[in-house]
């Protein structure tokens, strides 16, 4: 073997950037992994809780940039309680003790505090990015520090987080000096901001290039906004209450017209449709397009939008488009590539899809490879079809409002749509089923998703044999979360170590028991078992026979997590 | 592997029982009924043993019994188990209210009890018990009210007249549901969480009507909470907001304010009436069959 010095070596590894690929390098002998391991800069914790931060600093001592991802994916949905765990200060205070030179920060689902965002901004002189997604915990207060102590920063990303707005200044924390912005989302913040410092911030920022408002952002500072930032690439509009007068929808017009780069558009949080026309400059030459949190515009002033949206790429909806509306973008996104169809009244449970838009995106849309759909009913007919139209899917989500519902023209479950599904799209990697499901459907999953990395699976399925079928097929399953299916122990313990090749089990409402959890986690010491226990009754000493409502299980190399609150037993 | 007829069969157990008995008719039915011959993935055919006509038929009577016991309020108890938030709660009815346009989006609407048949036809796998489980604290939407601030009870306030009755229908049809299992109306509701057991609904005359399920549909709380507030105000900004009103949501288990109203505290009955003493205010609310009501009228 030829000899390399180190540094050529280094060099070499600097084009590979993906943690995967990075994994495999570190693997092929010890020097690589010395040389991998120390020159790796960005990483990448699928869960907080399988390694600790003081293993990862020790490994990667280049360290500048990592992503976190906390809570489990259910408790989007509610099924988690609150104080579960995924605080990030134990990690922050690790880096920032170990001098760490950390300069991005990339948290999901995480608990950050005010402290702990204090504590970024004093301890990293070069910290240049904040992302959040779907985390809590802090306030703007906490804003207010990274932005005045931040001195580099260029990206902070505010994505669906529940914030606690003090409606304090925290934008005119940002100092004078402070140049670097480069992308700016605070869409989900719900409070006023101080619209002056916003502008005189844009103002100042010339290598702005992504700004998301939130609501408390009138079209006129909209305008004004857009007049001194022409570069934007990605624009998140506040709100559109009001009707604007001609003098203030002119200027709109006026500025959009000298915004040529904007390639992403969201946001209309509050939207009169009348303001829409404006936005017909700008939607030729559109990627990215998410009206999803956008329920005053309804179906005719989307089609008329769509339809000048050649370039689309990836489309997030209301359904209140229609099936009419996934007709038009069918027939004019010819380069979609992601889209996703949300409900706009999810409690009623009347969803405005069906198949028929489904089965028209299929067959209108060729490069379409990730979907998530909110419809109202499906039939095995429209998933063999789509199947056909599509092979080239890797994401796909179906949710029928109805959970339990079967085909709705045939009332068979809908196994053989699904079916079809996995038999076609080998390159599928991530499934999310709904309807009338029995174990035929895991049957064919655990024949034909040979990539499939992740699923999720609710009120499915007859016996234990589903989930049997599903965990001897699927070779590459990492994440699996299964909730009101009847699958118990004995479809737990058939293969145990077929966990530690996976990131995390959840199942809840299922047929396991406390005692097959038990057995579980004694068997596989590298598992942390957790169980979520709500009610009273129960404790840990409880008859093994009691159901364990809600489970979930992870490899991890950190042993049991200390900070697990009370009502969380690791077995 | 068992064909999946009888699969089918033994969990909907209601109007399909017929059909199965005489396989030869429904061969018939499916050759004439379907368009599409279905063909499962190991390329044999199946035939569907429903009508589905039959079952929509059995439904609407259902449907018919049901509207009959739309006829009381219920509201989730200030004790009632809930530790997590549950935006849910108020957003049931603020979603409600806002979302749905005054003509319906698509013909389903109404007949979208009938769509709503099979819920509860899935699942009977015969894990009644985990069902039974199913935490009763999580649900959502015990709040079929909206407590409105208003010196002229009959400002509309851009409710909807017949969304009411839909809201009120829906619950009443959940609440049947769990009538029979629990023995007794318990007061916080909480337990039209999820679709029961197939064999303990009374299957006479057992509706099978959509209950709402925790965590079900899969939406982020964070895009369910922004739909509500967001519809919300476009609707009041839009004029149909009544002057001189004010509009806040009470979620008895939540902590949901809107508007003006503190976001995180929880609204109780004691902190509204604190906030109107001494006003020219009363408080009222308008119950799900649109009914006002002072407050203090009900023992909430």
């Amino acid at each position: 073997m030829n000899y390399f010095p180190d540094e050529v070596l280094e060099h070499i590894f600097d084009f590979v950037t993906s943690q995967r690929d990075r994994n495999s390098v570190s693997q092929v002998c010890k020097p690589w992994y010395k040389i991998e391991s120390s020159s790796r800069q960005k990483v990448f914790v699928g869960n907080c809780y399988a390694i600790s931060p003081e293993r990862v600093i020790e490994r990667f001592p280049g360290l500048k940039s990592i992503t976190l991802k906390g809570k489990p994916h259910f408790a989007d949905f509610n099924l988690v309680p609150p104080d579960w765990g995924g605080f990030v200060y134990p990690w922050i205070e690790a880096f920032a003790r170990n001098n760490l030179g950390l300069e991005e920060l990339k948290l999901k689902r995480m608990i950050i505090s005010d402290e702990c965002l204090e504590l970024i901004s004093r301890s990293f002189a070069n910290f240049k990015s904040l992302v959040l997604v779907s985390c809590e915990g802090f306030s703007t207060d906490g804003l207010a520090a990274i932005a005045s102590n931040c001195s580099f920063l260029r990206e902070l990303d505010l994505q669906e987080n529940d914030v606690e707005d003090h409606r304090g200044h925290w934008l005119s924390c940002f100092p004078d000096t402070c140049t670097s912005l480069v992308s700016l989302n605070f869409a989900c913040l719900k409070g006023d901001v101080n619209l002056a410092a916003l502008e005189r911030l844009v103002a100042r920022s010339p290598n702005l290039r992504s700004l998301r408002l939130n609501h408390a952002v009138p079209l006129d500072i909209l305008q004004k906004i857009l007049m001194r930032a022409p570069h934007l690439v990605d624009l998140g509009v506040g709100s559109y209450v009001h009707d604007p007068d001609s003098e203030t929808y002119n200027k709109l017009v006026t500025a959009l017209q000298k915004c040529k780069s904007v390639r992403s558009l969201s946001g209309f949080l509050e939207a009169a449709p009348q303001c829409l026309s404006a936005f017909h400059l700008i939607c030729p030459n559109l990627t990215s397009l998410n009206l999803s949190y956008a329920p005053g515009i309804h179906g005719t002033e989307l089609r008329k939008l769509i339809r000048h949206c050649r370039k689309l790429q990836r489309l997030w909806i209301l359904d209140c488009i229609g099936d009419e509306g996934l007709e038009v973008v069918a027939s004019t996104c010819k380069d979609l590539q992601e889209i996703r169809v949300f409900p706009s009244d999810p409690f009623v449970g009347n969803a405005a899809v069906t198949e028929v838009g489904l089965v028209a995106l299929s067959s209108g849309c060729p490069k379409l490879h990730s979907i998530l759909y909110f419809c109202q009913q499906m039939t095995n007919a429209a998933l063999i079809t789509v199947a056909k139209n599509r092979p080239n899917f890797t994401r796909f989500r179906l949710c029928i409002l109805d959970p339990t519902k079967p085909d709705a023209v045939t009332n068979q479950p809908l196994d053989e749509g699904f079916g079809a599904i996995v038999h076609s799209c080998k390159g599928l990697r991530r499934l999310s089923m709904s309807g009338r499901l029995t174990d035929k459907v895991f049957l064919y999953i655990g024949m034909y998703a040979e990539q499939l990395e992740m699923i999720s699976i609710a009120f499915a399925g007859d016996t234990d044999k589903g989930m049997q079928y599903l965990l001897n097929g699927c070779k590459k399953l990492r994440k699996l979360e299964i909730r009101d299916c009847p699958f118990g122990n004995a479809a737990l313990l058939m293969d145990v170590g077929k966990y530690e090749t996976m990131r995390s089990l959840w199942m809840s409402s299922c047929n396991v028991t406390l005692g097959g959890c038990k057995s579980l986690a004694k068997k596989m010491p590298m598992l942390n078992v957790e169980i979520i226990n709500e009610t009273d009754q129960m404790d840990i000493s409880a008859d093994d026979r009691q159901k364990a409502e809600k489970m979930f299980l992870y490899r991890t190399l950190a042993g049991r997590r200390k900070d697990a609150p009370e009502f969380v037993w690791t077995l | 592997m068992s064909p999946p007829l009888l699969g089918v069969v033994e969990e909907e157990g209601q109007s399909n029982v017929t059909l199965l008995a005489s396989p030869a008719s429904a061969e018939s039915v499916c050759l004439n009924g379907l368009e599409l011959k279905e063909r499962n993935y190991m390329g044999l055919s199946d035939c569907s043993s429903v009508d589905s006509s039959a079952v929509s038929a059995a439904s609407d009577e259902r449907k018919t019994s049901l509207n009959l016991k739309a006829t009381e309020l219920r509201l989730g108890l200030p004790g009632s188990q809930s530790p997590e938030r549950n935006p849910e709660l108020s957003l049931l009815s603020s979603a409600q209210f806002d979302e749905k346009p005054f003509f319906p989006l698509h013909p389903s609407n109404d007949g979208h009890y009938s769509t709503q048949k099979n819920v509860v036809s899935g699942n009977k796998r015969g894990f009644s018990d985990a069902m039974d489980e199913f935490s009763e604290s999580k649900f959502m939407s015990n709040s079929e009210v909206n407590a409105m601030l208003s010196p002229r009870p009959s400002s509309n306030m851009g409710l909807k007249p017949g969304m009411l009755e839909n809201l009120g229908v829906q619950q009443a049809k959940v609440k049947e549901i769990v009538a029979p299992k629990a023995g007794q109306e318990r007061s916080h509701a909480a337990n039209e969480t999820r679709p029961p057991h197939n064999s303990s609904a009374n299957n006479s005359s057992a509706p099978a009507p959509k209950a709402q399920v925790v965590g079900w549909p899969p939406i982020k709380s964070f895009r369910k909470n922004s739909l509500a507030t967001t519809s919300k105000n476009t609707e009041e900004v839009d004029g149909k907001a009544g002057p001189g009103a004010l509009f806040i949501k009470v979620s008895m288990d939540g902590q949901y304010g809107s508007h003006g109203a503190p976001g995180r505290e929880m609204l109780s009955e004691s902190k509204l009436k604190d906030l109107l003493h001494g006003s020219e205010y009363v408080l009222t609310y308008e119950d799900k069959d649109g009914d006002w009501m002072l407050v203090g009228d009900v023992p909430w």
